[in-house]
């Protein structure tokens, strides 16, 4: 296509967007709902990420060693433990640390104290804190440490226990739900994407519906098919921008509410969570708003364009 | 030119707008088509524009069947033919200036040309005074000279000419035939399709009658005859 051609396309979009006054804007709605629903999915992802990483932040695998194993045999078994793929990080506690941890733990318990004080020596052993990357991973993790193998040869004999397996029935139903939860938000942020969608084309199906005419006209007096729909796509085009500009200058003020008054609710800032993802969330929407469009533009008009 | 060869248009065996017509439209010639209303006047030319598929038959314009056309063709192919209609067609998102500038620019003419050639054929047609008013602020008479203004400003080989003078009033209806007859004068061909007695008597030239679909007379120098 010449530049020629393109600009009297551009130039025709831009004025018929104009003319159309209340249709363009009736359409810049919608097409604003739409992006305004995909923006609150993805904040509420984030939400539920969050909430998801929280939680299993609290999941972990402690590894108690037996009392006087020296510091050295533990540190080789962390070295061979972080280096397992499925290990994120793994923190050590020496003894007189892990006493210190139980002192401060039961300071307001007075009988336990005493009975510490009366012992006079540490009856606590070192222990390790692993973190795996997922929490589906510390079975496999377990595993590998309850087997005797080359990498960590004589760990069994140090190894007090391994808190695993009584914290396996809430980890394996952490697991489920984590998974559900990811699973029912995708779901839910696909239907609602859907439905959005949907009544955004259906819009834009009505906008070109009263341009029927026009168009047999423009293609009765020669006019290519592309001369014709190209106008209609760039309009498509603008109800994307301006209907993205608008729903990221609603958000601004509404998730300043929320970070300033829902924070602790929500366990995610979202005031700052929007402004350090300002230009991905701007430049998705604008992408999705501009796409949809010009798509549904595009699709409207085929079936007047035939002839 | 313009040959028709057994053309036939049924849209259920009730309806049949056309019935195994045929006729020939020579090169530079004014031919009136008449009848009464459902006579297919409309389906006759809608035919020539490819607007509408025969059922049977085919049409051709010179060596082209029209109804065989691929769309980019067809595009073409309309752009040789300037079209009139009784409800004028007009853009009326567009003011007078670029609803002829669009049919220059489907054509493919350049800035240049537009500038200079949209000024002179809305002066033809006396709308000077009119160029930046939209269809919707402009009379009867007004709008049927702007169609026929966009219609001619390709300098098309054939204009149709679907009953042009049905909206107007006796003063606007001469005016219209008139500028019909000099586009004629000029080597265009002309179809005009009417049921107006007084404009084919004044055309004087040759007048194809269809009733129900069949062409019934076809008369050189022809007077409305039903």
């Amino acid at each position: 296509m010449s530049i020629t051609k393109f600009r009297r396309i551009i130039k025709a979009g831009f004025i018929n967007f104009k003319r159309n006054g209340l249709i363009s804007w009736a359409a810049i709605l919608i097409v604003t709902i739409t992006l305004s629903v995909i923006t609150t999915i993805i904040l509420l992802q984030a939400v539920l990420y969050s909430s998801l990483d929280q939680i299993k932040d609290k999941v972990d695998v402690t590894i108690y060693f037996n009392v006087g194993v020296s510091e050295d045999k533990i540190m080789l078994l962390k070295a061979s433990i972080e280096k397992l793929p499925e290990v994120d990080k793994v923190i050590y506690t020496g003894a007189n640390d892990a006493l210190k941890l139980f002192r401060e733990r039961h300071s307001n318990d007075y009988p336990t104290i005493q009975a510490l004080d009366e012992i006079k020596e540490n009856p606590l052993g070192a222990y390790l804190n692993v973190k795996a990357k997922e929490v589906s991973q510390y079975e496999s993790i377990a595993n590998f440490l309850k087997s005797d193998n080359a990498l960590i040869l004589g760990s069994t004999s140090i190894i007090d226990k391994i808190n695993y397996h009584q914290n396996k029935l809430v980890i394996d139903r952490l697991n489920a739900i984590i998974a559900g939860a990811q699973r029912l938000g995708f779901l839910i942020a696909l239907i609602f994407i859907i439905i959005s969608l949907i009544i955004t084309f259906n819009t834009i199906r009505l906008t070109i519906f009263i341009f029927k005419e026009e168009i047999g006209v423009m293609r009765l007096v020669g006019a290519s098919k592309m001369r014709v729909r190209g106008p209609f796509m760039i309009q498509g085009a603008i109800y994307g921008i301006v209907a993205s500009i608008i729903t990221m200058a609603l958000f601004w003020p509404a998730t300043a509410w929320l970070g300033y008054n829902m924070t602790d609710f929500l366990g995610l800032n979202m005031y700052s969570y929007f402004l350090s993802n300002f230009l991905q969330i701007f430049v998705i929407i604008l992408s999705i708003g501009v796409l949809l469009g010009m798509i549904s533009s595009s699709l409207a008009i085929r079936k007047y364009l035939n002839r | 030119m313009i040959y028709f060869n057994n053309v036939s248009k049924v849209y259920n065996k009730d309806s049949v707008a056309l019935d195994d017509v045929t006729l020939t439209v020579a090169s530079g010639e004014f031919v009136s088509i008449v009848g009464h209303s459902g006579a297919g006047k409309t389906t006759l030319v809608k035919m020539i524009l490819a607007e509408e598929n025969p059922s049977s038959g085919t049409v051709f314009i010179e060596s082209v069947n029209v109804h065989r056309l691929k769309s980019n063709d067809l595009t073409k192919l309309r752009r040789r033919i300037g079209a009139v209609f009784q409800d004028f067609k007009l853009l009326e998102n567009k003011t007078a200036y670029e609803n002829i500038a669009f049919a220059m620019e489907a054509a493919g003419k350049t800035d240049e040309e537009i500038y200079s050639d949209v000024p002179h054929v809305l002066e033809l047609v006396d709308l000077t005074s009119r160029v930046h008013h939209f269809p919707h602020q402009m009379s009867g008479g007004e709008k049927q000279r702007l169609s026929i203004a966009r219609a001619i400003i390709n300098q098309p080989e054939i204009i149709i000419a679907d009953e042009p003078t049905g909206n107007l009033d006796p003063v606007n209806t001469y005016e219209v035939i008139q500028i019909l007859k000099k586009i004629n004068d000029l080597g265009t061909t002309v179809i005009l399709t009417t049921h107006n007695r007084g404009v084919i008597d004044s055309v004087g030239k040759r007048v194809i009658t269809l009733e129900k679909g069949k062409v019934v007379r076809d008369d050189k120098d022809g007077k409305y005859v039903i």
